[in-house]
């Protein structure tokens, strides 16, 4: 488990990094570039507290080495907000329909519907639930979510 | 004189220990990270208006609770009813949550009390705090108090006006709370009564920090604990040499049985926790009940019975002309299951502890810890930062504990730690499992002549409280402290009387000590007894040949209570279930004090494969005085969800060793593809006081649910959950 050199693209910036290789993206993202949209949740890829988007795709990043997450572009929740500091439509739907309670489940929700919307951009409520299934919330606001989906599949 | 002349950043008593972090941002809630400012050695008495309200030399006001923010939204209301007295927009006004040393003692954020306890105070310290600043300009202007007005921080008279700042020159309203003599968001009501959004979402969709888990400190460290192999294992050795050669590792902590390592990367702890707790040895012996049913386990360990209640003839009377009904029903052990493992950060110097805790009680904690780890309490301070929602007592208060044993062995550093989801499913107190039997007598009019209860639980909270017992890491020390005694038994007999016109009415209420660690959990025993109350006088209905809402509507006189159920009879009125469907019904009044809560479920039941979904719940609320309906709104639709996966999934499984329900798999709760849509209306009584309503969806909801699954199949389920072995034909 030696330390190694290597690159990261995290939200279009490049990182060099000192890190043991088989070390879980979430903890490189958390603790060496102190982003705090993913969160760690279950360590298991069950719950998806800890997503982000891999080249486009929405993947857990909890238990994903940061050696293979070197080879694709990884967007954070803090990746999503414009260079204005314009919300992603998928981030602003959330806070228009006050989707959340505790919110610690928020960045999977998003990151998991962006990655949705980019490939299908008018999905039916079905195909939310379907792509959200391995989303846990605790706090019990899955219809929230659902329309908040919805309300941003209808933004600009 | 209202206005105190000593200025508060020089005032005596104050001591610098650099704790209480403000954050820069204006209004919502004060961000953990930030400028240091002092904190008060002892804060204000909480009948001072300056307990709970400052205001800030840039014209802002800071106002400060004992109550923490968990996801209920309880920063915005408590906002809303500052900004509405003070006449000041939201943004101006900003939120200190719990601390010691800060804010007042408020026990726990708990039992859906905030807005009674710690927001009406907050109400009456800033209404009274309104009538102080203009008494005091129109002392100092000479002018009638009718002819000044406080608005967005300014005192206006006819002719010139001032600035809450420059009036006050830095120092605070040293004064007893009167009783105002207007309140503005009982007449005014412009924020209070409004769907006012929160303002901490925003935050939240862009990473901002705000939770406890996003807090860093410079040369921050990492732990984590090893759990041992059972409740009461003891640690025979680590089985693991040259532990010192582990990446990143600085310290072991081991006290009796007490396992925890500290490593300068946090991954570093978490594979090296995973490898101890491969290596340790412990000597252990089987001790969880598996040979029986839980239920027989229950009765047979339970206390002899004490009658809680009883009222009019009892149960036993001349009845052979009567129509006899009774029925059993159980619920499992439940878990809270925060979606963020529970997390702590604790930082030891020079003989003085700080914490940052999710803890629902940040004085109880602190005063339980200073017994645990023999400190006086002046020498812990806490301060409270929102985690993940915990639906009450989790793991918060025992991953503080733990940080802060390790914080001892290793000053100097600011140590983290964050359970794994491992931790947090196996090792959190539960909801505890109940038993309820139900026996009625109906007259040859339908109605309840006789109603008879019994009921088996455990103790439903064994918080701080001043036990050092009830902190999980105080089994495994030297000194072994043992398990919690009972716990809070008010808990399971919460909601065990119906809110119904009965007047023959005995209540049995049975202790036991069970075999797994309990605590409270969203409604506590209410869940159970609603769920098992409204599904029996579903039965009743039937066997009285009536419509379950009437049925309920003949025993009900309380006005407030058949609106709800009227309300929610016309919001489902136009359903009709199809084939295999099932609409069901559920009331009570949370504690026969707090809100009251109807609701409905409409199910789906396949009868091949035994699978039930909720398609759609309703939900009628009415919390008195509604602060923030959304709020309430978004509290009951929430519950409702949560219940049906309770109802449906939900149960700690174990074997002769430990919990064997540890992660999402095999502790599986209701997900996305079966949640139902969900559809609220909070009745805002403005004249009527505010009720607490974070809980009161929790036992109707399920009731409405297995009450549906009635009407849809024929089949009574009486214990929980509905699995689909239960239905399946």
């Amino acid at each position: 488990m030696a330390e190694i050199y290597l690159h990261l693209t995290v939200n279009g910036i490049d990182h060099s990094l000192e890190v043991d290789a088989e070390t879980p993206l979430l903890y490189v993202l958390r603790n060496h570039l102190r982003l705090n949209g993913p969160k760690f949740g279950c360590g298991l890829q069950q719950c998806g507290a800890c997503m982000v988007l891999m080249d486009g795709e929405s993947v857990p990043s909890c238990r994903l080495p940061v050696k293979v997450a070197a080879r694709s572009e990884i967007i954070t929740l803090e990746g999503l907000v414009g260079a204005e500091g314009q919300l992603h439509k998928v981030q602003q739907a959330f806070v228009d329909e006050q989707a959340a309670q505790c919110g610690y489940c928020i960045n999977g929700m998003i990151m998991a519907s962006a990655a949705l919307l980019q490939k299908n951009p008018s999905p039916s409520q079905g195909e939310i639930r379907e792509k959200l299934s391995i989303n846990i919330c605790r706090c019990g606001i899955h219809d929230r979510i659902i329309k908040a989906v919805i309300k941003a599949s209808k933004l600009k | 004189m209202a206005i105190s002349r000593r200025g508060f950043l020089t005032q005596l008593g104050y001591v610098s220990i650099g704790f209480s972090l403000m954050g820069a941002t204006c209004g919502g809630m004060e961000a953990a990270q930030g400028k240091n400012v002092d904190v008060l050695d002892l804060p204000p008495t909480g009948d001072r208006v300056n307990a709970w309200l400052r205001i800030l030399e840039n014209g802002e006001v800071q106002i400060l609770t004992g109550k923490m923010e968990l996801g209920q939204g309880i920063g915005t209301a408590l906002i809303q009813l500052a900004a509405e007295e003070l006449n000041m927009s939201m943004d101006k006004v900003r939120l200190h949550l719990a601390e010691t040393g800060v804010t007042q003692d408020e026990g726990y954020t708990a039992g859906s009390r905030s807005i009674e306890s710690s927001g009406m105070s907050i109400r009456n310290a800033a209404a009274t705090a309104r009538e102080l600043l203009l008494k005091l300009v129109s002392e100092k202007w000479d002018v009638p108090i009718g002819e000044l007005s406080l608005e967005t921080g300014r005192i206006y008279g006819a002719e010139k006006d001032i600035s809450l700042e420059e009036l006050l020159k830095g120092q605070q309203i040293d004064a007893k709370i009167g009783k105002p003599s207007k309140l503005l968001g009982k007449t005014r009501r412009k924020f209070v009564g409004r769907p006012i959004p929160r303002q901490d979402i925003a935050d939240m969709v862009i990473g901002k920090q705000f939770f406890l888990h996003d807090l860093r400190f410079p040369d921050m460290v990492h732990a984590r604990i090893v759990r041992p192999r059972t409740y009461s294992a003891k640690l025979l050795s680590l089985g693991m040499e040259n532990l010192e050669a582990s990446p990143g590792f600085l310290k072991l902590v081991n006290i009796g049985s007490f396992v925890g390592i500290l490593t300068k990367e946090e991954y570093q702890a978490v594979q090296l926790k995973k490898n101890l707790e491969k290596s340790a040895k412990w000597d252990y012996k089987q001790e969880l009940p598996v040979d029986i049913p839980l239920e027989t386990h229950i009765k047979n360990v339970a206390d002899p019975p004490e009658t809680t209640i009883k009222k009019g003839k009892g149960i036993l009377v001349d009845q052979e002309h009567l129509d006899h009904h009774k029925a059993s029903y159980s619920k499992p052990y439940i878990m809270h299951a925060s979606n963020g493992p529970s997390c702590a950060i604790a930082y030891f110097n020079k003989g003085h502890l700080k914490l940052w805790s999710h803890s629902q009680g940040v004085y109880p904690l602190r005063n339980t810890l200073s017994k645990l780890l023999k400190m006086a309490e002046e020498h812990i301070s806490i301060k409270g930062v929102p985690g993940a929602g915990c639906y009450g007592h989790n793991g918060a208060d025992d991953v503080a504990a733990e940080a802060a044993l390790m914080a001892l062995e290793y000053p100097g550093k600011h140590i983290r730690l964050q359970w794994m989801r491992e931790d947090e499913h196996a090792w959190e107190p539960y909801g505890t499992a109940m038993v309820m039997e139900l026996q009625a007598a109906l007259n040859s009019q339908g109605k309840i002549v006789r109603w008879a209860y019994d009921l088996w639980s455990d103790g439903h909270s064994t918080r701080p409280g001043g036990d050092p017992s009830s902190l999980l890491p105080a089994r495994y020390l030297d000194q072994g402290y043992g398990r919690p005694n009972g716990g809070y038994k008010g808990g399971g007999i919460r909601n065990s009387e119906p809110y119904y016109d009965l007047d023959n009415l005995q209540i049995q209420f049975r202790s036991f000590k069970g075999p797994l660690r309990a605590s409270a959990l969203r409604g506590l025993g209410a869940y159970a007894n609603i769920f098992a109350i409204e599904s029996f006088m579903d039965e009743l209905a039937l066997k009285a040949g009536k419509d379950p809402i009437d049925f309920r509507l003949d025993h009900l006189s309380d006005d407030r209570a058949r609106t709800c159920l009227e309300r929610l009879r016309n919001a489902t009125k136009l359903v009709v279930p199809k084939e295999g469907q099932g609409i069901g019904h559920a009331f009570s009044r949370y504690k026969n004090e707090a809100s009251y809560c109807a609701i409905a479920a409409l199910v789906e039941v396949d009868r091949s494969s035994g699978k039930v979904i909720v398609r759609k719940m309703w939900g009628v609320i009415d919390s008195g005085e509604a602060i923030n309906p959304e709020g309430i709104r978004n509290q009951t639709e929430g519950g409702m969800v949560q219940s049906a996966s309770w109802a449906l999934k939900e149960e700690v499984k174990f074997n002769a060793d430990h919990i064997i329900s540890i992660d999402w798999n095999t502790y599986p709760i209701l997900r996305f593809p079966e949640t139902p849509d969900v559809e609220v209306e909070v009745i805002d009584r403005p004249d009527q006081p505010p009720l607490g309503a974070g809980e009161a969806a929790q036992g109707p909801a399920t009731a409405a649910i297995l009450n549906a699954i009635y009407r849809a199949t024929g089949s009574r389920i009486r214990s929980l959950p509905v699995t689909s072995e239960k239905l399946r034909l």
